[in-house]
C-alpha cells in the first residue's frame, strides 16, 4: 500500500459520554486511492467519518481513545471548520444540500474557505465540467433538484474547497443503479484527475469492491475484515454476506441469506 | 371635498410607507437572528429603547458633536448584542427554543427598568441637526426627520439585501441558517456568523433608536416602537428578509390609515393596537406570514 493519506490509529469514540460506538478502529487510506468501508446498518460507519471531519463534537460524541492523522498532522480533537481548511471535505448521508439555497450557491458555500473570489469561480466551472447536469439547473434551488442531481451536488460543493481527502458517505442511498453507475464513474475519475483519496462508506457492496482499490468491513464498532478489493470480492463470506452471492456465482434466494444472517455473524 | 379626502388618504399612506420602512429595518435585523442562528429576539424593542439612551447620553454631553452620539449607540449595541450572544444564548444552545424566547424577555424587562434606575423617568431629548423644513410630496408633508428615517432605512436594506443574496460572507450566513452542521463541514465557523447575525441586529436597533428618538423623544416607549417588530415579522414570516420589508411597510400604513380614520372617534391611540389585530387575523389564515418558508418536502 502507497503513502497513508489519512490514518486512523485505534480510536474509540463515545456519545454523550457513556455511549460507546466505536472500539478500537483502525484504518488507513492511500494516497490517490478509494477505500471502502463496508457494513451493516448501525456498524459505525458514519461515525468513523464524522469523527475524521470532526463534526461529531456537534452531536456530543468524541473521540476518547486513539488518533486520526492526516499525513503526519493529527487532528482528531480540531474543530470542524478547521478540519476542512487541512483538506478533509465530508459529503454527508442523504446528501444534505442547503435547501434554500441554488445550486450555485452552495458550490459558493463549498468554495467558503478559498480565499480569492476568483478561485471560487475557477472551481465552480470545474464542478461543472464534472457534473454538466450542475450547470444547467446553477439557479435552480437545490431543494427542488432530483435526488441524483442532489448527490451531484453534495459531491461538487465538497470539491469546492479543494480537498486532498474526500469522506463520501453512501452516495448511491436511493439512486438508481444507472445513476450509481454514473456518480461512481466520475468519482474515480475525479481521483485520477485531481489526486484525490477517497474514503468511501457504502451498503452497495458490490459497486464500493468494484472502484475502490482497498477496503474494511466493520460491524459493531469494529473492523472485523480488511483486505484488497480484489481479495474482499473473493471473499466467501463477503460474497455470500454483502454481494448476495452463493459460491457458484449464482445470486442467493433472500431466505437462503436471511438463514445465514441468523446463523453466524462476522464476530461470534 | 372628494379632492380633500382623497389627499388625506394619499398623505396617511405616504407617512405610513415612511414610518414602515423603518419598521422593514429594526425587523430585518430580527429576521436576520432569527434565520442564522434560531434565536427569537423578544428584547428587541428594548434594543431600540437603549441605544436612544446612550445616543441621547451623549449628546446630552456640551459640545460634542451628533455624529459622536449615533458611533456611540451604534458601537454600543454592537458590543452589547456580541455580549448577549457570547454570555447568554450560546450556553443555551441546543436548548428549547422556549429558553431563549424567556432569556430575552428577562433582558427586557431588565432593560425596561435600567433606565428609571438611572437617568430618571423622564423623557429626554434628541435633535438631529437637520432643521425643521417639512418635506412635500403633492399633497403629503413629511417632517425631515421621517425623510432621514426614509433614507437610511433605504440605504440600509439596500446593503444587508446585497449582502445577504449577492456576498460571499451572505451566502455563508444563510448556508448556516440552512444547516448549521454542514455549514461547519464547508470551513465556515458558524459562531462567527452568529455573531455576526447579532451585530447586524444591533446596528439596525441604533439607527431606530437614533431616528425614533429624535423623532419621539427617548423614554422606555422607545420599546413599544421596537416591539411593532412582531407583527412586522409575523405578517412578512418571520425569515423572510423580503418579508420583513413588506411587512413593514404594511404596519406602517395600517396604522397610518387606522389612526387616521379611527382616532377621531375613540380618541386615539389606534397605532398601538391596529397591527396586533393585523397579527393576530395573519396567524389564523397564513401562519408562516406571506413569504414565510416552509420545510421543502421532498428529498
Ligand atoms: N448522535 C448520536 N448519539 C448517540 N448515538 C448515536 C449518535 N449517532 C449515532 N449513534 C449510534 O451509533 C451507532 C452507529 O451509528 P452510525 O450512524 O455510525 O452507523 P452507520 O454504520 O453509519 O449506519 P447506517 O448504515 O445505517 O448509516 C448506532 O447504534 C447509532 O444509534
Ligand atoms: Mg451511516
Amino acid at each position: 500500500m502507497g503513502f497513508s493519506m489519512l490514518t486512523i490509529n485505534n480510536i474509540e469514540v463515545v456519545y454523550d459520554k457513556v455511549i460507546l460506538v466505536l472500539k478500537g478502529v483502525s484504518l488507513n487510506v492511500a494516497k490517490g486511492t478509494i477505500t471502502t468501508l463496508l457494513g451493516a446498518n448501525g456498524a459505525g460507519k458514519t461515525t468513523t467519518l464524522k469523527a475524521i471531519s470532526g463534526v461529531l463534537r456537534t452531536e456530543r460524541g468524541e473521540v476518547t481513545k486513539g488518533s486520526i492523522q492526516l499525513g503526519d498532522r493529527r487532528i482528531d480533537g480540531m474543530r470542524p471548520f478547521d478540519v476542512t481548511y487541512l483538506g478533509i471535505a465530508q459529503v454527508f448521508e442523504g446528501r444534505r444540500v442547503f435547501e434554500h439555497l441554488t445550486t450555485e450557491e452552495n458550490l459558493i458555500a463549498g468554495g467558503h474557505v478559498l480565499r480569492e473570489k476568483g478561485t471560487v469561480r475557477e472551481g465552480i466551472e470545474r464542478v461543472y465540467a464534472y457534473f454538466p447536469r450542475l450547470k444547467e439547473r446553477r439557479n435552480q434551488q437545490s431543494g427542488y433538484l432530483s435526488g441524483g442531481e442532489q448527490q451531484m451536488l453534495a459531491i461538487g460543493r465538497a470539491l469546492m474547497s479543494r480537498p486532498t481527502v474526500m469522506l463520501l458517505d453512501e452516495p448511491s442511498l436511493g439512486l438508481a443503479p444507472m445513476l450509481v453507475e454514473e456518480i461512481f464513474g466520475i468519482v474515480h475519475k475525479l481521483v485520477a484527475d485531481e489526486k484525490l483519496s477517497v474514503l468511501l462508506v457504502e451498503q452497495n457492496a458490490a459497486m464500493a469492491l468494484e472502484v475502490a482499490e482497498h477496503g474494511y468491513v466493520m460491524e459493531n464498532g469494529r473492523i472485523v475484515l480488511e483486505g484488497s478489493a480484489a481479495s474482499l470480492r473473493e471473499n466467501s463470506d463477503i460474497r455470500e454476506f454483502y454481494l448476495g452471492l452463493n459460491e457458484v456465482g449464482s445470486r442467493k434466494s433472500y431466505r437462503d441469506v436471511k438463514h445465514y444472517k441468523r446463523r453466524k455473524r462476522w464476530l461470534s | 371635498m372628494m379632492i380633500d379626502e382623497l389627499s388625506f388618504a394619499f398623505s396617511l399612506v405616504v407617512s405610513g410607507l415612511s414610518i414602515g420602512l423603518m419598521y422593514s429595518l429594526i425587523a430585518l435585523g430580527f429576521v436576520l437572528v432569527y434565520k442564522a442562528t434560531d434565536a427569537i429576539n423578544f428584547a428587541q424593542g428594548e434594543f431600540v429603547m437603549l441605544a436612544g439612551f446612550v445616543a441621547a447620553g451623549v449628546a446630552a454631553v456640551e459640545g460634542m458633536p451628533i455624529l459622536a452620539a449615533i458611533i456611540a449607540a451604534v458601537a454600543v449595541m454592537v458590543l452589547f448584542s456580541f455580549a448577549l450572544e457570547r454570555v447568554v444564548l450560546r450556553p443555551l444552545l441546543g436548548r428549547p427554543i422556549v429558553a431563549v424566547i424567556m432569556a430575552t424577555i428577562g433582558l427586557g424587562a431588565i432593560l425596561r427598568g435600567l433606565p428609571p434606575l438611572t437617568v430618571g423617568g423622564q423623557t429626554q431629548s434628541l435633535s438631529l441637526p437637520i432643521g425643521d423644513e417639512p418635506f412635500v410630496i403633492g399633497p403629503a408633508v413629511l417632517p425631515p426627520i421621517q425623510v432621514v428615517g426614509v433614507i437610511v432605512s433605504l440605504l440600509f436594506l439596500g446593503a444587508f439585501t446585497w449582502f445577504f443574496l449577492k456576498s460571499r460572507m451572505g451566502v455563508a450566513m444563510r448556508a448556516v441558517a440552512d444547516n448549521q452542521q454542514v455549514a461547519m463541514a464547508m470551513g465556515i465557523n458558524v459562531q462567527r456568523y452568529f455573531a455576526l447575525a447579532w451585530a447586524m441586529a444591533g446596528i439596525v436597533s441604533a439607527l431606530g433608536g437614533v431616528i425614533w428618538g429624535s423623532m419621539l423623544g427617548v423614554d422606555t416607549h422607545l420599546a413599544l416602537v421596537g416591539l411593532k417588530v412582531f407583527p412586522v415579522v409575523i405578517l412578512g414570516g418571520l425569515d423572510s428578509i423580503v418579508g420583513a420589508v413588506i411587512g413593514g411597510l404594511i404596519v406602517g400604513v395600517v396604522e397610518s390609515i387606522a389612526a387616521g380614520y379611527l382616532d377621531p372617534f375613540v380618541g386615539g391611540g389606534t397605532k398601538d393596537f391596529a397591527p396586533y389585530v393585523l397579527m393576530i387575523v395573519m396567524l389564523m389564515f397564513k401562519p408562516y406570514g406571506l413569504f414565510g418558508q416552509r420545510r421543502i418536502e421532498r428529498v
